[in-house]
């Protein structure tokens, strides 16, 4: 099992800002090891938000995405004491679900 | 001793181990594998059911001038407009041109940030895929300096 992710979600005004620091190796495919083998690709491939249950935001991610990913994004009408919940799918088919308050 | 037929079979699964192990990262079936596959801005927009391509100034791309590491550039993607389906942050000369897609639904903003890899310098897109099959991009040229040996 993965690392817990890093989650900090702030309001500020009718809006709360979700920062995510996500635990991954991103690997692309296409980097070779010491030996010469290519290393497979291993990449979080689709990451869900949710606000208190309900589903607000997806993403489909390549494996361009940097090693321990860093998410940014803003939910209308979250107020403070919210549960803001993010989870990731990896193509291994891996998954993880972390979840943080509104402060 | 191996006999020929032997050798044939052997090299027959081979074959097909090969072929359905192309690309093992796209095992996935909900993943969109045509957009992350698509070599061109053009291909990855049309896989998210955008049309051609307009330069805009109201969507934002968010990316820095120079990166140092071309391993973790920070790369964001905004509009103010309404009516956006999908935002893209695409970077040109990548393997795989496509970096993140997100659904835009109404409970967010069009405003998203994150980090992504690039391989050499290169032209750095947000692209807004509007409701009615629109897509208006900004880019913005990023240098990558890796070990100092200038972009």
């Amino acid at each position: 099992m993965a690392d817990p992710m890093r989650i900090r979600a702030q309001a500020a005004g009718d809006k709360a800002t979700v920062r995510v620091l996500m635990s991954h190796e991103m690997e692309t495919g296409q980097r070779k090891d010491a030996a010469g083998k290519t290393v497979p690709a291993w990449f979080i491939q689709e990451v869900t938000a949710t606000h208190n249950g309900k589903p607000v935001m997806s993403a489909e991610w390549g494996p361009g995405v940097s090693k321990n990913p860093f998410l940014q994004f803003a939910v209308k009408g979250a107020k403070a004491g919210d549960k803001i919940a993010i989870t990731w799918k990896d193509n291994k088919g891996d998954t993880r679900t972390d979840e943080a308050t509104v402060s | 001793m191996q006999t020929r037929r032997k050798t044939i079979q052997h090299s027959m699964v081979v074959a097909s181990l090969l072929a359905t192990a192309g690309f093992p990262q796209f095992a996935n079936a909900a993943f969109n594998k045509v957009g992350f596959d698509a070599k061109s801005i053009q291909d990855a927009v049309k896989a998210y059911g955008g049309g051609n391509i307009s330069e805009s100034k109201d969507v934002t791309v968010t990316a820095p001038d120079i990166a140092e590491n071309g391993a973790v550039v920070p790369l964001g993607a905004s509009t103010n407009l309404t009516g956006v389906k999908h935002m893209l942050v695409l970077v040109e000369k990548n393997p795989s041109a496509l970096i993140a897609m997100f659904h835009v639904s109404d409970a967010v903003d069009a405003n998203f940030l994150t980090r992504a890899k690039m391989g050499q310098s290169s032209d750095v897109y947000a692209v807004a895929i509007m409701a009615d099959g629109k897509a208006l991009f900004a880019k913005k040229e990023v240098k990558v300096t890796l070990g100092g040996c200038g972009g």
